[in-house]
This record gives structure tokens, C-alpha cells and sequence, in this order.
């Protein structure tokens, strides 16, 4: 059958070809209007008909890392001209560099800061939920537990629970213990929402290692910690890649919980990229390149995982 | 395999009898993990079932005062809550509508020899792995009625669409829709290529239609997977709070998880709010129990 198309097939597979393209386009072009406003001059980001063809600039993210004031005054030509080239970006945006008053030192904006809590909340959590996940795991995969079925669904059943509906007695206790807007708030939560998680799908994950290797292992005088870590583990190790960077991205790309639980110290990036916009005119080109970098290790891990994204989007149920 | 034994190995093995014993590494690397989920997720949610029974505000130092069920019976008897119950059941309706004819549609497309479909497939996916805030934020901009592109292209003029009260939750929904249908996408092909291609071929030497063909092989092989998708996106999209906080104040997007965090955290109402998370709880954890369900019959497959 195979082979033989008759040309109304032919016609059906072009015009579905076709289509797949221009759903393609529509899909990315949000994307697209992203990375493409993160490069434009603040005065291109918002015209009619809309700029597609422009000089590129990284002023955008000068701006976005620099803490800026309005330009009361133009600069003296002395002044504009010593001050280095980035500096004279936020000049011809009509603003100037906030210095610190003492040393002279540019102060920064918070982005930095909230990009450096994203990551440290982020490694760590998923290091302890691939960490605990990998072990719980293996400990139903290849042990009898009484009502297994339903600590498993328990299990999953915490991953379920809305956010605010979490967050407020966590809040509550957060403040008894001083938890709020630490780091290490922000890391239990993120621990417990992807360990359940991490579970499910590295159960499937280790299903599929075959017992005999352990027993072999055994038989050769391991004990069946050694059996786990020296032939277990190195068999799981592409689960568990695949694991962590689902886990990462949950906990990179979370609002609800950061928005509550953090406001100055601990703060991640998704709760304070939107706080830029405020009221009056945003600068979409900051916004713009805050989620430009934002978005780049999610985009990169997307095509890493890309052949593990159906059984990680489904908890393990559909391997393929 | 003795039924007294514990472990799914081979029991001849005696391995219990060198370093720790079997029992001790289950338990070793299961409680742990019980440990964790139950100290910082069942804890809690007694907690605040304390407080629901209280008229406890978290914004002052005035004691607790036990008021049993009067907060369970007030949100019952509310008209506005019962307003943010179905603002949220047609925006449930309205994106999982959108996400599955968008999504089952692309993967039916797809569902053929194209060429680069790898790379295509992974394309198509990458919005649902993005940020829910901050892409979400930017399509603020794509909606401006003044310079969004939205309104160029698609040559609406100045169409308010976040502005108009009766628009913003279909604006917020079609966001929804093009960050999820992927996934609907996703799932829906891998049922696709389950389906045994020699039903294809039976049903074409009996002269079969197309949509004959659709509706007796294609629709219901891929259901039990379809499913899986639709009860995930409604469990996901019931729970809503990013895309329509950063979107949208409008009284007329208000969605129940956006009411429970202005009670909680906004108006403080501590005790009212906790009692209102336990309802929204019960609800979410009987559409769990159906998801699970589901999973497993497809698991067992």
C-alpha cells in the first residue's frame, strides 16, 4: 500500500503540510516578538504598523540591569562622550545611570539578583527531589509496601493541590519559623511540589531496568546498597537527567508561590518581571529582554528533553 | 517467590544477610519522602483547617476566635463567590474546548510523513514549557489595542481586548489555549501511533469514508489518551492564578484562585480564606481521584 498515493492523497498531504506551517508561525510568533523586542530601540518597540526590520541593540539590556532616573538635563557633550558606551545607551534613551553618591559605583537593578535566586532555588530544589525522588523509587519499584497503590496516589495527590490553597497555612507557619522570604522557604516548597513528581516518573524509569542485573550483582557479593549504586544508579542516569530538568523548569518557571512567599531577599525572577510593568507606559524592551534571558535555559532544556517530554508531561503513564 | 518475602527479587540471593537488612532499606528510602510530603503538605492543610473555623486575621495580633462553621456556611451563601465559581467554569469550558480542537486538530495534521517533523513537533511544543507569568505578562503587549501586533494582523483596529470586561476572559483563555494545546498535541499523537495501521488498510478495502473512519478507528482509540489530556487541562485550568493575575484585574476575569488569594493576602481574612481553600481543595481532589484513575487504566494498557 505503501508507495501508492492517488493524487487526491497528494493534495490532502500538501494542504496539511501546509497548514502545519502556518500553525507553526502563529505558535512561535509570540516567541519571536519576544527576542525580536529585547533588541529594539525603546521608540520601535511600540509602532504602528509594527517595526519588523531595525538596527539591533543591546540597550534594552543595559537598561535592564542598571538602576536608571529620568534625565533632568541633556548631558554635556564632556560628559556624554567619557562616559563608556553603554552608559551613553541609557543617555540617548533620554535617561541616566543612578551612581552610587559615596564610591561612584553604578547601582544595579534587581533583575541580577532575582535571576541569581531563580537558579539557586531552582538547583537546589531539584537536586533534593531527583535526590529523594530516585530512592523512594526504587524502594516501590523493587520492594513490597502495604497499600503501595495508595501511597502512591498520595503521593501524586500532593503535587495536585493548588498553589494559594498551600500557600496559606505555609505562610502562617513560614512566620512562626521565619521562613518568609528566605531562600530555603522557597526550596522546601519546590522540594515537596516536584518530589511527587520526580517519584512517579522515576518508578517508570527504574521499572524498565531489568531485575536480573541487581540479582547478578548480588550473586557476586554486593549488598544490595552496592547493587543500587553501582548498577542501579548508572542504568537510571538518563531518567534521572530527564527528571532534574523537568524538575528545574517547574521551580524555574513558578509564580504563585514566589509572589507570595518572597518580596525582597528571596525573590525569583517570575513574580519581579512582572512587577516592572506597574502603571503608565512600560518599557517593553526591558520587560522584553528580562524574559528573553528568562526564557533561554527553558528553550535550551526543551530541545534537550525533547524525546522524554510525552512520558514527563504524563507522570510516566504514556512511554511510547 | 515466597509471599513472605518482601523484596521482587530473586530470594535466593540472601542479600538480607549482608549489610542492611531489605526492611531497613525500604524504609531507609521510602519514609523519608512520606516524611517530607506529609511535614510540608498534609501538616499544613490541618493547620489551616484549624483556622477555617475561626475568624482569624493574619494582618493583626487579635486571638483567634472560634466561630465553627459560620465561615463554611457565609462563602456558601454568597453571591460573589458564587460568581467567581462561574467565571471559572466558563473559562475552564472555553480554554480545554480550545486547547483540544487545537491541539487533537495539529496532531491529526501532523500525523504524516512531513518533512523535518522532529524538529517541528519540538517547535510546536515549546510554548507549554515557558513560564505561565512572565509569557503570559507579554502578551499584554501583543494585545495592546493601540500597537499590538494582534490587532494589526489580524486588522481589528482598536479592539480592547483585555480592557472590555465581557473580552478579557477569552483573551486570557486564548493565551491559555496557545501555551497548552501542545500538550494536547503531545499526547493525542502518541494515541495516534498507537492505532494499528492495518485498521486503516481494513477499513479503506471496504471503501470506508473519511469520516466514517474518523469516528469508528481514529476517535475511539485515541480517547482513552485524549482523556488523560482533557482531565489534566481542566484539573490545571480550574486552578488558574498566573496567567489571569498578571493579565487582567477585571472583577469579570476573577477566577476562584485569584479570589482566594485577595482574601487571603490582600484582605487578610485568614480564617474565611482557609475555609474557602478547603471547598476549593475538596473539589480539586475529587477531580484528582478521576485523573488517577484514568492513568492507571491507561497505564494497564
Amino acid at each position: 500500500m505503501a508507495g501508492v498515493q492517488t493524487s487526491a492523497e497528494k493534495w490532502t498531504n500538501r494542504t496539511a503540510i501546509a497548514a502545519v506551517f502556518v500553525a507553526l508561525i502563529i505558535m512561535l510568533t509570540p516567541i519571536y516578538w519576544i527576542a525580536a523586542t529585547a533588541f529594539k530601540p525603546r521608540n520601535l518597540a511600540t509602532t504602528i504598523p509594527p517595526t519588523v526590520v531595525y538596527e539591533p541593540t543591546v540597550a534594552p539590556f543595559v537598561k535592564l540591569f542598571t538602576k536608571r532616573s529620568q534625565l533632568r538635563e541633556q548631558p554635556t557633550q564632556e560628559e556624554y562622550d567619557n562616559a563608556p558606551w553603554w552608559e551613553q545607551m541609557v543617555f540617548d534613551g533620554g535617561e541616566k545611570v543612578v551612581r552610587n553618591r559615596k564610591s561612584g559605583e553604578v547601582r544595579s537593578s534587581g533583575y541580577g539578583d532575582r535571576f541569581k535566586n531563580s537558579l539557586i532555588v531552582s538547583v537546589i530544589s531539584t537536586i533534593l527531589a531527583v535526590g529523594m525522588g530516585t530512592l523512594t523509587a526504587y524502594g516501590f519499584s523493587r520492594f513490597k509496601v502495604a497499600g503501595e497503590d495508595d501511597w502512591l496516589f498520595f503521593i501524586l495527590s500532593t503535587r495536585m493541590l493548588p498553589p494559594v490553597v498551600v500557600a496559606i497555612p505555609m505562610f502562617l507557619m513560614y512566620r512562626v519559623v521565619g521562613l518568609n522570604d528566605t531562600h530555603m522557604g522557597l526550596i522546601i516548597l519546590y522540594t515537596a511540589f516536584n518530589l511527587s513528581f520526580a517519584v512517579w516518573i522515576m518508578k517508570g524509569f527504574i521499572d524498565e531496568i531489568p531485575r536480573e542485573y541487581e540479582e547478578a550483582a548480588l550473586v557476586d557479593g554486593y549488598t544490595r546498597i552496592q547493587a543500587f549504586f553501582k548498577v542501579v544508579l548508572p542504568e537510571a542516569l538518563t531518567g534521572m537527567a530527564a527528571t532534574a530538568v523537568f524538575c528545574f523548569i517547574t521551580a524555574w518557571n513558578e509564580y504563585a508561590f514566589a509572589l507570595i512567599m518572597t518580596n525582597r531577599n528571596a525573590q525569583t525572577a517570575p513574580p519581579y518581571i512582572p512587577s516592572q510593568v506597574g502603571s503608565g507606559l512600560p518599557d517593553w524592551t526591558v520587560i522584553a529582554a528580562g524574559t528573553f534571558l528568562f526564557l533561554i535555559p527553558v528553550a535550551i532544556f526543551t530541545f534537550l528533553l525533547r524525546n522524554h517530554l510525552l512520558r514527563g508531561m504524563s507522570f510516566g503513564a504514556i512511554r511510547k | 517467590m515466597p509471599t513472605n518475602n518482601m523484596t521482587r527479587l530473586d530470594p535466593n540471593s540472601q542479600a538480607a544477610s549482608r549489610g542492611l537488612s531489605d526492611l531497613s532499606i525500604r524504609n531507609l528510602f521510602i519514609i523519608p519522602t512520606i516524611a517530607f510530603l506529609i511535614i510540608f503538605n498534609i501538616f499544613p492543610l490541618l493547620y489551616s483547617l484549624g483556622y477555617s473555623f475561626t475568624d482569624f486575621r493574619a494582618s493583626t495580633n487579635a486571638p483567634a476566635k472560634f466561630v465553627g462553621l459560620q465561615n463554611y456556611r457565609d462563602l456558601l451563601n454568597d453571591p460573589f463567590i458564587w460568581k467567581n465559581f462561574s467565571i471559572t467554569a466558563k473559562y475552564v469550558l472555553i480554554s480545554v474546548t480550545g486547547q483540544v480542537v487545537v491541539g487533537f486538530g495539529l496532531a491529526m495534521l501532523l500525523n504524516r510523513a512531513i518533512p523535518a517533523k522532529g524538529l517541528i513537533t519540538t517547535l510546536l511544543l515549546l510554548p507549554m514549557m515557558l513560564s505561565m507569568a512572565v509569557v503570559g505578562l507579554f502578551w499584554k503587549l501583543l494585545y495592546d489595542p493601540n500597537f499590538g501586533i494582534i490587532n494589526y494582523f489580524l486588522g481589528l483596529g482598536k479592539f480592547e481586548w483585555l480592557a472590555d470586561p465581557d473580552m478579557a476572559l477569552w483573551a486570557i483563555a486564548i493565551v491559555d489555549i496557545w501555551m497548552w494545546s501542545p500538550f494536547v498535541m503531545l499526547l493525542s499523537l502518541a494515541g495516534l501511533s498507537a492505532v494499528p495501521k492495518h485498521l486503516y488498510e481494513a477499513a479503506e478495502i471496504d471503501r470506508a469514508g473519511n469520516i466514517y473512519t474518523f469516528f469508528r478507528i481514529t476517535l475511539p482509540l485515541v480517547a482513552p489518551i485524549l482523556m488523560i489530556a482533557i482531565i489534566f487541562r481542566t484539573m490545571e485550568a480550574f486552578k488558574t492564578f498566573d496567567l489571569a493575575y498578571v493579565l487582567s484585574s477585571q472583577p469579570t476575569t476573577e477566577l476562584i484562585a485569584i479570589r482566594l488569594y485577595k482574601m487571603a493576602f490582600q484582605e487578610w481574612q485568614t480564617g474565611m480564606s482557609s475555609a474557602f481553600a478547603y471547598i476549593v481543595l475538596i473539589m480539586v481532589v475529587a477531580i484528582t481521584n478521576i485523573y488517577v484513575k484514568y492513568l492507571n487504566k491507561v497505564k494497564a494498557r
